[in-house]
């Protein structure tokens, strides 16, 4: 992905650093979100016309893009274009403030494409609307192909810009697909953009696939196959598509994630009756045992620095969340609330460990600080886990399953994310059932 | 002779059991002791009698007494066919989250296995796989089908 896609210019006209009225503050939910105009890119006319998709249209669905990503954060509200008043070429010039004003839009992003020798160039600017200033001014140069991917990192430009916080809308979701009764549900990898665009399966469904996670490069993934019946974690490159099991475990390996710096895996192994946390170094092979407990620990997430470790065990008599080293010492239980809590996973700003909690008979989705203070719930629902950070740490997305009837009719799996404020609880469209998710980090840093 | 190894077998089995009833007191918690599902619906039968499936109780893998002697007549059985081998599959309900489930089905399995074990049958003879909450035999949302779903299955590898 990265070898086709490349920036070849990102022309920073004038970047404006000056005291701006616009402010959008992300802490607080989206009580009022910011009314925010894209205006549809205008073509360059001296565009050739694009084979696949007409470069007018183009245009239209990079606006789009864009403006589903800012609907989808609650924090904007992208305006009805119908009441546009300036076209999109002389708006991209210059806009005219009072026209934008009057249609109560206090951002205004504005841009324009041009098609030439299988290349595509899009220029964009967003614009303070109250202060008749422009704010950014950026440019990219890819094959036209890439367009969706430019949309993205456009989006997450003008997110940065507004809120401060780094963007996340140029990543992608892998996760579990699953369909057919739940008696006999095939399950295969699944990965897509963030908005649910570009679905590409992984994995062909002849095997049990569970819990995919990203590696910090995005290129390769660590699940759970029971290929052969052997339930063992694996690796997947995603471009080369080869997969290779990890270690040489005499039992089920499951549970794995990567450490933050990508050269291990960290993953429960369980044997006789008894699960303990494993670290493999995938350069030496080398195997270390971290936990040594008579209980089930699994679920183990590294801190972002890779100091510690945050995991799940049942040494209490039922499960808790803990904390380590990453040398297993200094062992912690952090969750002392009413009921069960599991899948803790750290934060990427490295302050909130994210869960799952189960208490009379709900499922919830919580966060709390490392040190197990503060604990917020975000959501309660019949059931739901397995909860992934966006690289920003802003959000989380996890699985929600509803109830099934007698024969298990009305059954389904889907994912859903929520602001870590509570608001903006989000069902993210796939074709199929899904579970499992795993947000990557920015393809583009 | 054969007296005394009745003798031996009575007394593995006092032992074994004081050990698990010893490990569920120690475990023992507010939720669910109480929910095995002591039915047959959902039983296969692996020879006449022998009930091919043992329940366990929310979050647990402590071994009943009908567990126990459920597992008693799958020794006779795996004693009286010394050719073949069986493989115990774990299982879980969907209440729990799924990677604690793999392991505790993986837990309920080899609880199941250790009993067997306690009867003379080989260890080479039993396989075990934790299949977690993925494969439900029973696919509502309901207390009688999760209890139905907690179950380790002997199954015969031949």
């Amino acid at each position: 992905m990265k070898k086709i896609f490349y920036i070849l210019t990102i022309f920073l006209f004038k970047f404006n650093i000056a005291y701006s009225l616009i402010e959008v503050d992300i802490t607080r939910g989206n009580l009022d979100p910011l009314p925010i105009a894209v205006s549809p890119l205008h073509v360059d006319s001296q565009s050739d016309n694009y084979q696949d998709v007409k470069t007018k249209e183009l245009g239209e669905l990079i606006s789009s893009v864009v403006e589903k990503n800012f609907r989808s954060t609650g924090l904007f509200n992208p305006l009805n274009k119908d009441a546009f008043v300036q076209k999109p070429d002389i708006a991209h010039l210059k806009p005219r403030f009072e026209d934008w004003s009057l249609i109560t839009a206090q951002a205004l992003v504005t841009g324009k494409l041009l098609i030439k020798d299988e290349k595509l160039k899009i220029e964009f600017r967003l614009w303070d609307v109250a202060a008749n200033k422009e704010m950014i001014a950026l440019a990219f140069t890819t094959t036209p192909s890439n367009w969706r991917r430019v949309a993205h990192i456009i989006s997450d430009k003008i997110y940065e810009r507004l809120t401060g916080e780094t963007g996340y809308f140029d990543t992608r979701i892998i996760y579990v697909s699953e369909t057919g009764p739940r008696t006999q549900r095939v399950k295969k990898l699944a990965i897509m953009d963030q908005d649910g665009e570009n679905t590409k399966y992984l994995t062909l469904g002849n095997e049990l696939v569970l819990t995919p996670r990203f590696n910090p490069t995005n290129q390769l993934v660590t699940y759970l196959s029971y290929f052969r019946n052997k339930p063992r974690v694996y690796l997947l490159d995603i471009e080369t598509g080869i997969q290779e099991v990890v270690g040489n475990f005499p039992g089920m390996t499951f549970a794995p994630r990567f450490s933050p710096d990508g050269k291990k895996i960290i993953m429960s192994f369980a044997k006789n009756g008894n699960s303990d946390i494993y670290t493999m170094d995938l350069e030496s092979r080398l195997v270390e045992k971290i936990t040594e407990d008579s209980s089930i620990d699994t679920s183990p997430s590294y801190s972002p620095d890779g100091k510690y470790i945050t995991f799940n065990s049942d040494r209490s008599g039922l499960q808790q969340i803990y904390i380590m080293k990453s040398d297993g010492s200094g062992v912690k239980r952090i969750s002392f609330g009413d009921g069960l809590y599991g899948t803790p996973v750290w934060s990427p700003r490295g302050d909130l460990i994210a869960f799952t909690k189960v208490r009379g008979g709900k499922f919830y989705i919580g966060v709390m600080r490392s040190d197990g203070s503060g604990e917020r719930l975000l959501t309660e629902n019949f059931y739901q886990e397995a909860p992934s950070w966006s690289p920003n740490g802003r959000l989380l997305v996890f699985y929600r399953e509803t109830k099934a009837g007698k024969e298990g009719e009305g059954f389904t799996a889907k994912l859903w994310s929520i602001d870590i404020t509570g608001y903006n609880e989000r069902e993210l469209k796939t074709g199929t059932d899904a579970s499992d998710p795993s947000w990557s980090s920015l393809l583009s840093k | 002779m054969i007296f005394n190894k009745n003798i031996k077998n009575l007394l593995i089995i006092l032992v074994s059991t004081l050990a698990l009833s010893a490990c569920a007191a120690g475990k023992k918690s507010a939720s669910g002791s109480n929910d095995v599902y002591t039915g047959n619906a959902t039983v296969k039968y692996l020879a006449s009698g022998v009930k091919d499936r043992v329940f366990f109780a929310t979050n647990r893998s402590a071994l009943t007494t009908a567990s126990r002697d459920t597992l008693r007549k799958q020794a006779g059985w795996m004693r009286k066919n010394k050719n073949l081998n069986v493989v115990l599959e774990g299982h879980g309900d969907e209440r729990g989250t799924r990677e604690y489930n793999l392991a505790l089905a993986e837990k309920r399995a080899n609880a199941a296995r250790d009993y067997l074990l306690t009867y003379g049958i080989s260890g080479k003879r039993i396989s075990v796989i934790s299949y977690g909450k993925e494969k439900p035999v029973n696919s509502a949302s309901t207390p009688l089908a999760w209890s139905q779903n907690r179950r380790s299955v002997t199954v015969k590898t031949k």
